[in-house]
């Protein structure tokens, strides 16, 4: 059997007289790399919001890294990771100044961080980059640190928001690579997503519509289901834009 | 048959980095013309050169037949320029924005109302509503039918379809293509590949070069070597024993596949028993076509 990193059951959020997230069932598995879709507005970051202890659930049961989101959501916090495409790295401090200043706020020890930072300049061949500012870095090569960073305290699951979105096709497939690596070592992937394309290299993906999931399979099989040859139109298929 | 626009030798650098290294191209006249390419290669720069914004250091582009320098005046009447970050007024209702794009050039909402009909109708409902309080999608809307209020000969969408969900994109492309029988040349820039296929013709744009420009299926047909499909269950494992099989050349991951070339147009049988070898069970290989995204892997390898 296959271990749960993340376990949804009946997870209700309500916004006032909105229901943002109704009635989610689902399970992550250990080392998956999991694809989080669906329209705009239609309730995916009041999940992820959830998912990662930065918003309570109205009810149901929200169980992240063995950890309660209701009761425990300090301690998730402290076993996941975040990266998204807009923000990660402070610019104006260097390489090393923000790996030691990620470290720091997971509460790694000063050995840790300083061993930690070695291996990772070591295997993004990033020796000649550590005492750059991160605004001079090109932006492929800021991407690959930002992950590496998010998963810098070994966290049981990352989360992603468009990882690859804009990047050029070459470091896009490097970043990938690094997804997979990461999770053969068996930490979870969450990666939320608009570019269907990215969905294609998820092991499952579920799309939400109107604060509902309404599909969850493996791409192949989705792609089986509704007769379509790319996520993209299974998504165009069944994921109705909301309208308000 | 004039060019809609005709750009030569085009150079724009900031401090060290050169945005645009000596780009040349030609739009022709009702053409939806593509730029492709990621983050930082030079595609808002080069708008901003086109739309007048910016002077380039070297080269020259004429857009409408008017130097974009010296006829900048003229030139502006008739861009129409859906910006990447902001044209809306967000503390403005919907249709505020509208007539104040109208009045800014000069005419009324009513006046042009046929060519943006299509698009408008769909988000009239909510006309009294702030452009800051809508969704995505309806911002998409509002800002096409604002830069097309003033009926320009030409159409400059930056980005349009970037964050938005794959549902509004769909019907943003079908918006531009029904654009076609008003005679509006459109020229867009996406960092999407996939979105290449709904262009009449493409250039492919990275670290300020134009790597290729052509149709869409050309682009794809350049391709140069047969390409593969490799699937198996372990996908870090597959790509790493592809890569030590001595035929292998290059071995990407491409969505639930690796993408494979080799030295020879085949598939050497010794290949499933390499795999076997490097614990890599269950694998499929098959031949599949080259999308643009492939060919846009090559160019840069060769570039690089």
């Amino acid at each position: 059997m296959e271990k749960q990193v993340i376990k949804v059951r009946n997870l209700v959020k309500r916004f006032g007289r909105f229901v943002a997230n109704d009635n989610l069932n689902f399970d992550v598995y250990e080392g998956e790399i999991f694809g989080f879709l669906g329209a705009n507005g239609a309730g995916k970051t009041t999940a992820i919001r959830i998912l990662s202890g930065l918003s309570e659930p109205t009810s149901g049961e929200v169980i992240v890294a063995g950890f309660n989101a209701r009761r425990e959501s300090e301690k998730i916090k402290k076993n996941i990771g975040y990266m998204c495409q807009k923000f990660s790295l402070y610019e104006d401090l260097t390489v090393k100044e923000n790996i030691a200043l990620y470290g720091g706020i997971y509460g790694m020890s000063k050995k840790l961080i300083r061993e930690r930072t070695d291996e990772l300049l070591e295997k993004l061949n990033f020796r000649e980059f550590e005492n750059r500012l991160i605004s001079d870095l090109p932006l492929g090569l800021r991407q690959k640190l930002a992950f590496s960073v998010a998963i810098l305290h070994e966290p049981r699951i990352v989360f992603l928001d468009e990882p690859t979105g804009g990047v050029d096709p070459i470091t896009r497939r490097q970043f990938w690579e690094m997804i997979y690596e990461t999770a053969t070592r068996g930490i979870t992937v969450f990666v939320t997503t608009h570019y269907m394309d990215e969905a294609e290299y998820c092991d499952r993906i579920s799309i939400m519509s109107d604060g509902r999931i309404v599909a969850l399979d493996t791409p192949e099989q989705l792609k089986k289901q509704y007769n379509a040859s790319t996520v993209e139109e299974v998504f165009i298929k069944i994921a109705r834009p909301v309208v308000n | 048959m004039y060019n809609a626009i005709e750009s030569s030798g085009l150079t724009k650098s900031f401090g060290p980095t050169k945005a645009l290294d000596n780009i040349s191209f030609s739009v022709a006249e009702s053409e939806i013309f593509g730029f492709i390419g990621p983050d930082g290669a030079g595609k808002t720069t080069l708008f901003r050169i086109i739309t007048t914004l910016l002077l380039p250091d070297q080269g020259n582009v004429k857009v409408l037949g008017l130097d974009t320098v010296s006829e900048y005046k003229k030139l502006r009447k008739n861009i129409g320029y859906m910006p990447g970050r902001f044209s809306l007024y967000q503390d403005l209702s919907v249709e505020e924005n509208l007539s104040f794009y109208a009045t800014v050039f000069g005419t009324t909402v009513k006046e042009n109302y046929d060519l943006i009909s299509d698009i408008y109708s769909q988000i009239e409902p909510f006309k009294k509503r702030l452009a800051g309080k809508l969704s995505g999608g309806m911002k998409q809307k509002l800002a096409l039918s604002c830069a097309l209020i003033h009926k320009p000969q030409l159409l400059v969408l930056d980005e349009p379809t970037t964050g938005v969900d794959a549902v509004s994109r769909a019907e943003f492309w079908n918006m531009l293509g029904k654009l076609r029988k008003h005679n509006i040349t459109i020229i867009v820039s996406t960092p999407y590949m996939d979105e290449a296929m709904r262009c009449d013709r493409v250039a492919l744009i990275q670290n300020g070069k134009l790597l290729a420009i052509d149709t869409p299926v050309k682009i794809k047909a350049g391709f140069s070597c047969k390409l593969f499909s490799a699937k198996a269950p372990e996908k870090y494992n597959l790509i790493q024993a592809l890569r030590q099989f001595p035929a292998t050349l290059t071995a990407y991951p491409f969505g639930d596949s690796v993408h494979v070339t080799f030295t020879g147009d085949t598939i050497d049988p010794a290949l499933y028993d390499h795999l076997k070898n490097n614990g890599v069970t269950g694998a499929l290989v098959n031949e599949t076509e080259a999308g643009i995204e492939d060919r846009f892997l090559e160019l840069m390898s060769k570039t690089e």
